[in-house]
């Protein structure tokens, strides 16, 4: 039996790593999925059919704020997998609730950004630009929002569980996710907000 | 109250044709001889155990199969109906509408949800077997991919009774495909459905991808790989790269239909030919998906059959992989008379007629391979024989379409309809039969008849010269893709009525095949090696059926056709009992199916606009992702006594 169990464990090890390759060939497919929606919106993004322009739309203190959170969210997360290297527990879920907090701060300006613009009669239907633009956007929202509904289960596990080469891998999972989105967040910046005022 | 009800189930069902009502008809007469089957065997408890929950890659792989030939004779129909509305002019058998609601379905079954799902079933039933694996590498996220794809196939098929069917072309080119010119719920089914299923197709495009990767038994390299191990990943990797386009395609189509924005309108800035290039980027190199796999298996059942190893299987390899690269970056041809710039058009061109030089060099491979060798004529080696002069005519012609400038004059003509079904049914659907003849006796334990097959074979190929070779000539003199019907002046009715006689022939055909798998499951040879064909790879080494753990011991390899080289230098395949170990497998898991039947609830209610069933729907998903990420104790081990049992059960124990 002891055989068995030594064995076992191996075999975890082993199929915590392939899902971790996994993992790196699924945000493979979502810059792809990301790429190709920022294909659509500089094809659109000039299409303003008469309707408001990026410059009359984007206002510098939100989007900055936005940046700002999820940056700081990303070097958070980064101290929740240092604390998961060293097995504190504690710290480790504490730096997760850390970038979990930022997260729904960044969540909650960018859905005030888009009620206010809608308020505005800045639409989905208004514009070819802004069809592109609530898209792109709104699909990097739904990552954000998507992610802290699974973040917040893996601290659940945490607490339950511990530090077990499960948890590790799942921790080591959602820190790529998040600095993956804090990647795409500076395109997004860049290519929709800065691009968009110049 | 009654009215209200009437007027609802009148827009909410399809009525006024009677084809359609006896679809109904026969649609509840299956599902009750069905439910009544289960219930009288008592066979629920059996349906739930071993197969809507397994993960075993053996039994995903036989659904995939099943699934994908019932898709074969719906989409057969399709074409048999359109065959017999074209058959002579002027006839009044279909309506216009109705008749493009067929030319949808049918090409939208085809591709998706025939020849993908029956892809994914050989890889299922061949790959691990092929590099010495237990499973995949994530067995429940393959139950999940079938799953997917199953009640994506379903959604998309209910269309045909309930909501009605989309009709605006395989590809659902916009404008025609948006709210204002489409505004049933035809589109929104075709969406969903093929959303659901290419969820499911890019997760086993990862699964895939990782398995060859990372599961490979000790000793075997990439380069000792099988070649349809070697096409599994050509194919995956360009899943990878293509699908994530689709899924944010038809979104985006979506969203100009649910939310009223305008990616692909007419007003406010839309791009109808955004939507045309993206799709194609995704549809272009969804072809060579197909196609390479079905290259694999012909390189497996040529080198088995002719007593050879495989002829530069080196260059077979480069081979596989530029196409995969090349095959993404040809999509303009398709739409060379959109008057992009001469550049342009020359640039895909170039890469276009690029894309016959490595499959020559395969093409070929397999006729080096076949010289000298000791043939033996099977019926997979048929299939495959058969291939390849189709599949010369249908490359050739290929390259004339590749011309841009003379493309200006095939463009949605006959001509291009005979061309890609040449290579469609001439290199895929002959490929995956050759595959299910082949890898048939590992699935079953038992040989397909071959007098029966001669049969299915015959009228098939003949069935195809005469179905498709009168659709060139149609092409030049004039006749274009998608008309319901035409006058006696055009002079086109006698290559019809030929081209009709051809596509009987074809479903004939297929009515033996099905035959010739009923009779075998009684009367077929049984196969009691595990190792009919005298092959060259693993998956022979082993008892057909193979067991629920593939190999008692993981084999070690020492270089390609190592089965082969065994065999050669005399070794048997026993296996001491003392190298016996418990082995780890996966358990079956019931959050697979359960979560694509939220997928659909959520998917019937994005059709309908119906918010309270999205929401019923995703938050369904969501709480089986929960599930499943705070479950526990998800696999378990085969004890050594049990693996004894079964191993000298086949005589294979020393």
């Amino acid at each position: 039996m002891s055989q068995a169990i030594s064995h076992s464990n191996d075999n975890h090890e082993h199929h915590e790593d392939l899902s971790i390759l996994g993992f790196w060939i699924f945000l493979v497919t979502d810059v792809l999925l990301f790429g190709t929606l920022f294909a659509t919106f500089m094809v659109l993004r000039t299409h303003f059919d008469g309707g408001p322009t990026g410059k009359e739309l984007f206002e510098a203190p939100g989007y900055i704020t936005e940046t700002f959170l999820l940056l700081t969210s990303s070097f958070t997360s980064g101290l929740a997998t240092l604390a998961l290297h060293k097995g504190k527990v504690n710290q480790l879920i504490g730096w997760l609730i850390i970038t979990a907090l930022l997260g729904m701060g960044f969540v909650g300006l960018e859905i005030n950004e888009f009620s206010n613009m809608i308020a505005e009669g800045a639409t989905i239907s208004r514009s070819a630009f802004l069809s592109a633009f609530f898209t792109l956007v709104g699909t990097h929202g739904l990552h954000v929002s998507v992610g802290l509904v699974w973040m917040i289960s893996i601290m659940i596990q945490l607490k339950t569980d511990g530090i077990t080469s499960v948890m590790k891998r799942k921790v080591t999972m959602i820190s790529l996710y998040w600095h993956f989105l804090d990647v795409v967040w500076i395109f997004l910046l860049t290519i929709v907000y800065l691009m968009g005022v110049m | 109250m009654l009215d209200n009800l009437k007027d609802f189930a009148s827009h909410f069902f399809v009525t006024g044709d009677p084809l359609i009502y006896g679809a109904d008809v026969a649609i509840g007469l299956t599902m009750a001889a069905i439910i009544f089957v289960l219930f009288y065997f008592k066979k629920w408890g059996w349906l739930w155990r071993e197969w809507l929950t397994t993960v075993d890659h053996k039994k995903i792989g036989i659904m995939y199969i099943i699934a994908s030939l019932l898709m074969l004779f719906r989409g057969g129909v399709d074409a048999l109906l359109m065959r017999a509305q074209l058959a002579l002019p002027n006839i009044h058998f279909l309506q216009s509408e109705h008749y493009n609601e067929i030319f949808t379905t049918h090409g939208t079954i085809m591709i998706l949800f025939m020849a993908m799902p029956l892809m994914f079933g050989l890889f299922n039933i061949a790959v691990p077997l092929q590099i010495g694996a237990r499973d995949v590498a994530y067995p429940f996220l393959n139950a999940l991919s079938f799953w997917m794809f199953f009640f994506g196939a379903m959604l998309f098929n209910l269309s045909f009774v309930i909501g009605g069917s989309p009709a605006a072309g395989w590809l659902a080119y916009p404008p025609l495909s948006e709210l204002t010119t489409s505004p049933g719920v035809g589109e929104n089914f075709y969406i969903w459905g093929i959303q659901l299923s290419g969820v499911g197709s890019l997760a086993s495009g990862i699964n895939f991808t990782v398995t060859i990767l990372k599961m490979r038994t000790k000793g075997m390299k990439l380069m000792d790989m099988p070649l349809f191990s070697w096409s599994v990943l050509a194919s995956c990797l360009t899943i990878l790269l293509a699908f994530p386009v689709l899924t944010v395609t038809l979104a985006l189509l979506f969203i100009d239909r649910f939310a009223g924005a305008h990616f692909f309108t007419m007003l406010h800035g839309g791009n109808p030919m955004m939507y045309v290039n993206l799709i194609w980027m995704w549809g272009h190199p969804e072809v060579y998906i197909v196609v390479l796999p079905a290259f694999g298996i012909y390189s497996e059942v040529v080198s088995t059959f002719s007593k050879k190893k495989i002829f530069g299987y080196k260059s077979m390899v480069f081979s596989l992989m530029i196409i995969s690269v090349l095959g993404y970056f040809t999509w303009v041809h398709h739409f060379f008379t959109m008057g992009a710039s001469a550049n342009v058009n020359a640039f895909f061109a170039i890469t276009t007629m690029a894309i016959a030089i490595p499959t020559g060099v395969k093409i070929f491979n397999w006729l080096f391979t076949m010289f000298r060798g000791r043939i033996r004529i099977t019926q997979p080696m048929l299939w495959t024989l058969a291939f390849i002069p189709t599949f010369l005519v249908g490359g050739a012609t290929g390259v004339m379409l590749a011309v841009a400038p003379a493309d200006y004059q095939y463009h949605n003509s006959y001509f291009l309809i005979a061309h890609f079904h040449q290579t469609l049914i001439g290199g895929v659907v002959f490929g995956y039969l050759a595959g299910l003849y082949y890898w048939w006796p590992k699935m079953f334990g038992f040989k397909l008849n071959v007098k029966l097959g001669l049969w299915a074979f015959w009228l098939w190929n003949i069935g195809f010269y005469v179905c498709f070779m009168p659709q060139y000539a149609l092409g030049f003199m004039g006749m274009t893709r998608r008309v319901y019907t035409y006058g006696w002046d055009m002079g086109w009715a006698p290559l019809n009525l030929i081209s009709s006689i051809g596509a009987v022939f074809m479903g004939i055909g297929f009515i033996f095949q099905v035959w010739q798998i009923l009779y075998s499951i009684k009367y077929g040879e049984r196969d009691t090696t595990g190792d009919p064909w005298d092959g060259h790879t693993l998956e022979w080494s082993i008892p057909s059926p193979a067991p629920e753990y593939n190999f008692a011991v993981l084999p070690e390899v020492k270089g390609r056709d190592d089965f082969w080289r065994r065999k050669e230098e005399g070794l048997d395949n026993k296996i001491k009992e003392k190298d016996l170990k418990p082995i780890h497998m996966p358990k079956n898991s019931g959050i697979p199916f359960i979560m694509s039947a939220f997928w659909f609830v959520a998917g019937f209610g994005f059709t309908f606009g119906w918010t309270w069933m999205i929401v019923i729907g995703l938050a369904g998903v969501a709480g089986c992702m929960l599930a499943r990420s705070f479950s526990k104790n998800n696999d378990y081990y085969i004890p050594v006594e049990q693996i004894r049992k079964t191993e000298s059960k086949y005589g294979r124990l020393v």
